[in-house]
């Protein structure tokens, strides 16, 4: 009791209850300090800032309208489909909540792609802030599941014909494949064991993990600071407060920038949910208004939106395109062996044989799910890729932006081709756009130093209001 | 570079009309009904009487019949013939196992068929419209029906008393070096009850109806989002000026 703050007795009623919890709580208040009033965000935040909040925004919005829709819908592959028809009809409100929670799921990819532009172009993930970027990279991967389980509960047929799909790609691994997917299903093929676990995991468990991850990526960027468009570290000039003086507090500047940003964004959402729920079928796709039938397999099986960039290179990788991996991880290899010295020479041969080797003798579908899966985990590496001398793209040669730009092109165009049904010419465009994307990464560390760099700014570019 | 991908992004569009362009004719527009009390209730006498003999709508209550402009007792006297309460769903008495051994397939649950159907051609409402305008005779077939829109349809024509019987006229054309059918016009072989036009307009009513069927709540939901723009419309501008006053002292 020592410690605690006195406060004069005529003091008003409302300071007397906030001493009273600052007394006893302090750690809500140095948290409050620390991650807001106090917390200093460089002040030139531009347009590809409010993505952050915006996809905590649609997080909150995905487990309240969750909450709601779980009170109604019911997980037994007998009574699923029809749950969600009496939650679109007969529950007051039922059919705003399930609106809401489908473009919610859509909106949260569309927020978190740009999210992760934003990174992207503006070195966010350099040093000091790998680990942030890691983190957010495993929100990414963890989000993929949480929306593939998701999309199993309504058990339409695309819902149950896309889930026997990708569980039985995990089949494709060698030795513990068959038993892996086994276990993914509860049975050998989809059906109410599936979507019993799929339930409990979409609801609960990965849930609780996204928002560990969550907490652990704010957390850690809190600790060595938000970046900004200049790649400036605003750290490095402080008044004699201690302040940085390109820094101004998160609350009350930046939360009120980021409320009219949520204001465009609901106005955009909610376009959507009220005028065009289905987007044309790319948000509810009309084939998961049939119930799933697993004797009935539709005539063309794809992925939502959000996942057709990594389907599209699933479906490239034929017995021959592993011919063309097989050349890369060569050239690879010998790449290693000139550049590395002494005993790494040897580890890079050895490792390119072993590739190749396992390429020789193992089905192409295994390695369909190796590259889709490698196009997300390479993500995880790109503060180990970039070599560039400059942070932001503001200040690197003007060309990068035309190979960032490329990069864009690509990735819609590989998007497009996953949700069109299978063809000669686009299988040879999504093998090229494979390629492009792997060696967008994969070649950056000499491609990123290449070029006439300018002069990075010691302060922050910035134009009143 | 971005030139070639723009080229190529392009080609690919033109290649994906060619590929859709087979298998089934191409959709009519069904008439634009969704607002049309009058259309919508002669939709759900045509549904009542012609489609719950064989479908069921197991997620439609008959009571919501009332969002369309009917009361209480003449849903119950006139549309529901299977069972005493009005709030009961549009079940059917058909045993879907005989149904299977009638037409080959179990007839599907209609609740929310014209969300289900809608694709590359048109709306579900779209194609509800073409797929009942398009039976003919064809006596190759196990129900006596064909359908122009999905050719070898298990289901006969269920408006047949309607819209009477017909058969194609076919002229032999040579086109790209081999012989190709191509369909000239209708032999009618028995008239129905309604002139072309009537049953025109009747399953242009029927289609509205189904999409309604499908998505009750939709004109509601529109009405709704009309305010809920207007407010966010008027909340984003208040929050842009206050955002502009708190920058104010930023230099």
């Amino acid at each position: 009791m020592a410690e605690f703050k006195e406060i004069p007795s005529n003091a008003p009623m409302s300071a007397k209850v906030t001493n009273w919890f600052e007394n006893r709580f302090p750690t809500a208040f140095d948290a409050y300090r620390v991650h807001l009033a106090e917390y200093y965000a460089p002040k030139n935040f531009n347009f590809w800032y409010f993505f952050g909040s915006l996809a905590l925004l649609v997080l909150v919005i995905q487990i309240v309208t969750g909450i709601f829709l779980v009170m109604h819908y019911k997980p037994d592959a007998a009574l699923a489909f029809a749950s969600v028809e009496y939650i679109m009809r007969d529950v007051p409100w039922g059919w705003l909540i399930r609106y809401m929670h489908s473009t919610g799921a859509s909106a949260f990819f569309v927020v978190v792609y740009l999210h992760m532009y934003r990174g992207l172009i503006y070195g966010s993930y350099r040093k000091p802030r790998e680990l942030v970027w890691i983190f957010g990279c495993a929100i990414f991967l963890v989000l993929m599941a949480e929306a593939f389980m998701g999309y199993l509960l309504p058990w339409g047929q695309m819902s149950y014909w896309g889930a026997q799909v990708i569980v039985n790609l995990f089949s494709a691994i060698p030795f513990i494949g068959p038993d892996l997917a086994l276990m993914i299903r509860g049975d050998y093929v989809v059906g109410d064991a599936t979507l019993n676990r799929f339930f409990s995991f979409h609801v609960i468990a990965v849930p609780l993990v996204l928002l560990g991850l969550v907490v652990a990526h704010l957390l850690a960027l809190h600790d060595v600071g938000s970046n900004n468009p200049d790649g400036v570290e605003i750290k490095a000039k402080k008044d004699e407060s201690g302040r940085p003086l390109d820094g101004i507090p998160f609350h009350p500047y930046y939360t009120v920038h980021d409320v009219m940003g949520v204001g465009f964004f609901l106005m955009i959402f909610s376009a959507v949910v009220f005028f065009a729920p289905e987007m044309g079928g790319y948000f509810l796709e009309a084939n998961n208004f049939i119930p799933a039938d697993p004797l009935k397999t539709p005539a063309h099986i794809a992925p939502v939106w959000y996942f057709t960039p990594f389907y599209s290179m699933l479906r490239a990788i034929t017995t021959e395109m592993v011919y063309v991996l097989m050349a890369c991880v060569a050239l690879g290899g010998v790449m290693g062996a000139i550049s590395l010295k002494g005993s790494a020479k040897l580890v890079s041969i050895g490792a390119a044989v072993l590739v190749i080797g396992s390429m020789a003798v193992t089905d192409a579908k295994f390695w369909g799910v190796i590259v889709m899966g490698a196009a997300v985990i390479i993500l995880f590496f790109l503060p180990w890729l970039d070599y560039s001398p400059v942070r932001s793209i503001r200040y690197r040669p003007s060309w990068h932006k035309v190979v960032y730009g490329v990069f864009v092109v690509n990735f819609v165009i590989l998007a497009y081709l996953g949700v069109q049904p299978p063809s000669p010419v686009f299988e040879r465009i999504s093998q090229a756009g494979t390629l492009l994307y792997f060696g967008f990464f994969l070649l950056m560390p000499w491609w990123s130093q290449k070029g006439e760099f300018k002069a990075e700014p010691d302060r922050v570019n910035f134009q009143p209001h | 570079m971005k030139k070639l991908f723009l080229a190529l992004f392009l080609c690919t569009g033109v290649l994906g009309q060619a590929v859709a362009a087979g298998g089934g004719a191409a959709w009519d527009k069904a008439p634009n009904l969704g607002t049309n009390m009058s259309a919508l209730q002669n939709g759900a006498k045509l549904f009542a009487n012609y489609c719950l003999n064989c479908h069921t709508a197991n997620y439609v209550r008959y009571n919501r019949l009332k969002d369309i402009g009917l009361t209480d007792k003449e849903i119950q006297s006139n549309l529901n013939f299977l069972t005493d309460k009005v709030g009961d769903l549009m079940a059917s008495n058909i045993d879907p196992k005989e149904a299977k051994a009638f037409f080959g397939a179990t007839p599907p649950d209609l609740s929310v068929i014209a969300r289900s159907r809608s694709g590359a051609g048109g709306s579900g409402g779209d194609y509800i419209y073409s797929l009942l305008r398009s039976y003919y005779r064809d006596d190759t077939k196990l129900t006596g029906w064909n359908n122009k829109i999905f050719p070898a349809i298990a289901m006969p024509n269920p408006l047949w008393e309607l819209q009477g019987q017909r058969e194609p006229i076919y002229d032999t054309v040579t086109s790209h070096g081999h012989e190709v059918k191509v369909l000239t016009g209708w032999k009618v072989v028995k008239p129905g009850l309604m002139s072309e036009r009537e049953f025109d307009a009747a399953v242009g009513d029927l289609a509205a109806y189904l999409t309604w069927m499908g998505e009750p709540v939709r004109n509601t939901r529109v009405q709704i989002g009309v305010w809920v723009m207007l407010f966010l419309g008027l909340f984003t501008l208040v929050a842009w000026r206050l955002n502009a006053v708190y920058w104010k002292d930023i230099k």
